[in-house]
């Protein structure tokens, strides 16, 4: 097994920036914009971008919720491992509002596909745009494209995307593994 | 751990303590489940669930079924009433001619103690036991555990009385199998002829004096007296029985500190305990009731994900 550094911490801090930047140039104020991280690993890309935004954007609000996708996924019963369940945590209504679903890194698109049925059980949103900080081309089994993304991989299929981040891993960093 | 060490739920005895903490931790996310405006999950669209009851039940038949169905699986029902058993059909013939109809779990009440056991090494499918006679309850025994950690966060090192007809109850083995588990403090508190002998050896204390017992306890769970299983009398009149061993407002508020008070259901109100026990603030028996949704859910999606 070899790894090598995709990114570091400074570049993963360069492109939050600009990701936040392009959330900004779309949703404005962001009152009728939520985001909404997928769990568990969507979730830390979802925070940190309301941080930004919130402290060096002066973003005064951002209605922000986690999602647990488990119950909604097709691969249940077809694994050799049962799917384990996280928290959903989403306290406001999605009627009407433009969703912005996030994500680390976007492979196969299935969990985007669960995130999207999930998402009926909160309302019909307006419209929903997916924001991805690593999308991993040409591996896609599903017709499903990120709006906005970080750094796009050419990644084979042995080959294993790993998002670390400082808060639940100890540092920021991004390994491009080959099992 | 992440999955159950058990194909079947056949009874509380053969589960151990982590699929114990991870039912309880999948039915927190159910709750939230069933809590939102569409209480739906498309997790087990592709399995089929029969019902099978040999004996009457209405909470727990329609928790089973709701929770099935919130799972998005098909659902069957089948009551021993209405069907061919009383036409001389064996259990195991009824339950293969469901199965040919491409079943993959089997909910099952019967009257005879060991039902689902027996059934579960006769037929290919998963199976859950919703009661076998007064031998195990599981779920209610689950339901009753999470209810107890929901309200005073942890279950290990409560003290927990278990009250009335301990001789007769699938609910009060499920729950003193549970309950010492998880490590709590376990006492079964009737009259004598109602608690089973060399109960004991089940890690339980005996208590014949009800004030004593709720002195004790941080938990009462209140059992009904089983009237249709009471072959002989057990004691003189349900008069007397109500005077030494139910619960009434002035004795709950007699006691030393507030205790959390249970019950199965069906309560019979004035008999084990009083209307103003049952509706009052310590009562948590309709949260029993909603948290029996979120257990049976867990089992159900714990146990499917084992179908290959």
């Amino acid at each position: 097994m070899s790894q090598k550094v995709l990114l570091s911490a400074t570049e993963i801090n360069i492109i939050l920036h600009r990701l936040a930047c392009q959330l900004l140039e779309n949703h404005l104020d962001f009152s009728n914009t939520v985001l909404i991280g997928i769990q568990p690993r969507g979730t830390f890309v979802a925070e940190r971008l309301v941080r930004i935004l919130k402290d060096e954007y002066k973003v005064k609000h951002i209605d922000a919720g986690f999602l647990d996708i488990t119950f909604y996924r097709d691969d249940f019963r077809r694994g050799d491992k049962t799917l384990e369940a996280t928290a959903t945590n989403i306290n406001f209504l999605i009627e009407d509002k433009n969703v912005v679903l996030i994500d680390d890194v976007l492979y196969t698109g299935r969990s985007i596909n669960a995130a999207l049925t999930a998402l009926q059980s909160f309302g019909r949103p307006k419209e929903v745009e997916l924001l991805t900080l690593i999308d991993r081309r040409f591996s896609r089994h599903l017709p499903i494209q990120p709006n906005y993304r970080g750094r796009q991989v050419d990644a084979i299929n042995d080959e294993k995307v790993k998002v670390m981040w400082k808060e639940n891993d100890g540092k920021d960093v991004i390994y491009l593994i080959n099992k | 751990m992440s999955e159950l060490s058990v194909k079947h739920l056949l009874g509380i005895k053969y589960l151990n303590e982590s699929d114990i903490q991870l039912i309880f931790e999948t039915a927190d996310h159910f709750k939230e489940v069933i809590n939102r405006s569409i209480k739906k999950v498309p997790s087990l669209r592709d399995i089929t669930i029969a019902n099978i009851f040999f004996e009457n039940s209405t909470r727990t038949k329609l928790s089973f079924e709701l929770a099935e169905k919130r799972l998005s699986a098909d659902v069957i029902n089948f009551s021993a009433s209405q069907s061919s058993v009383k036409k001389g059909e064996t259990l195991i013939d009824t339950v293969n001619n469901i199965l040919s109809m491409k079943v993959d779990m089997v909910v099952m009440r019967h009257p005879n103690p060991g039902a689902g056991i027996f059934l579960s090494k006769h037929v290919n499918a998963s199976i859950v036991n919703a009661g076998d006679g007064a031998h195990e309850h599981p779920t209610q025994a689950l339901l009753d555990s999470y209810s107890i950690r929901e309200k005073l966060g942890d279950v290990a090192g409560k003290n927990v009385v278990i009250v009335g007809d301990i001789l007769h109850s699938r609910v009060a083995l499920s729950n003193i199998f549970a309950l010492k588990l998880q490590g709590a403090n376990v006492k079964v508190c009737g009259p004598k002829t109602l608690l089973p002998k060399h109960v004991e050896s089940l890690g339980v204390k005996v208590e014949t004096d009800l004030r004593k017992a709720l002195n004790w306890c941080d938990v009462a769970n209140m059992l009904r007296i089983q009237n249709e299983r009471l072959d002989i009398s057990y004691f003189p009149t349900t008069r007397e029985y109500t005077q030494q061993y139910g619960v009434n407002k002035t004795l709950l508020n007699s006691l030393d500190k507030e205790i959390v008070i249970m019950h199965p259901g069906p309560i019979n109100r004035g008999v084990e305990i009083t209307s103003d026990v049952a509706d009052s603030k310590q009562s948590i028996i309709l949260n029993q009731v909603e948290n029996g949704v979120a257990i049976r859910m867990a089992v159900i999606y714990l146990l499917a994900a084992k179908i290959k």
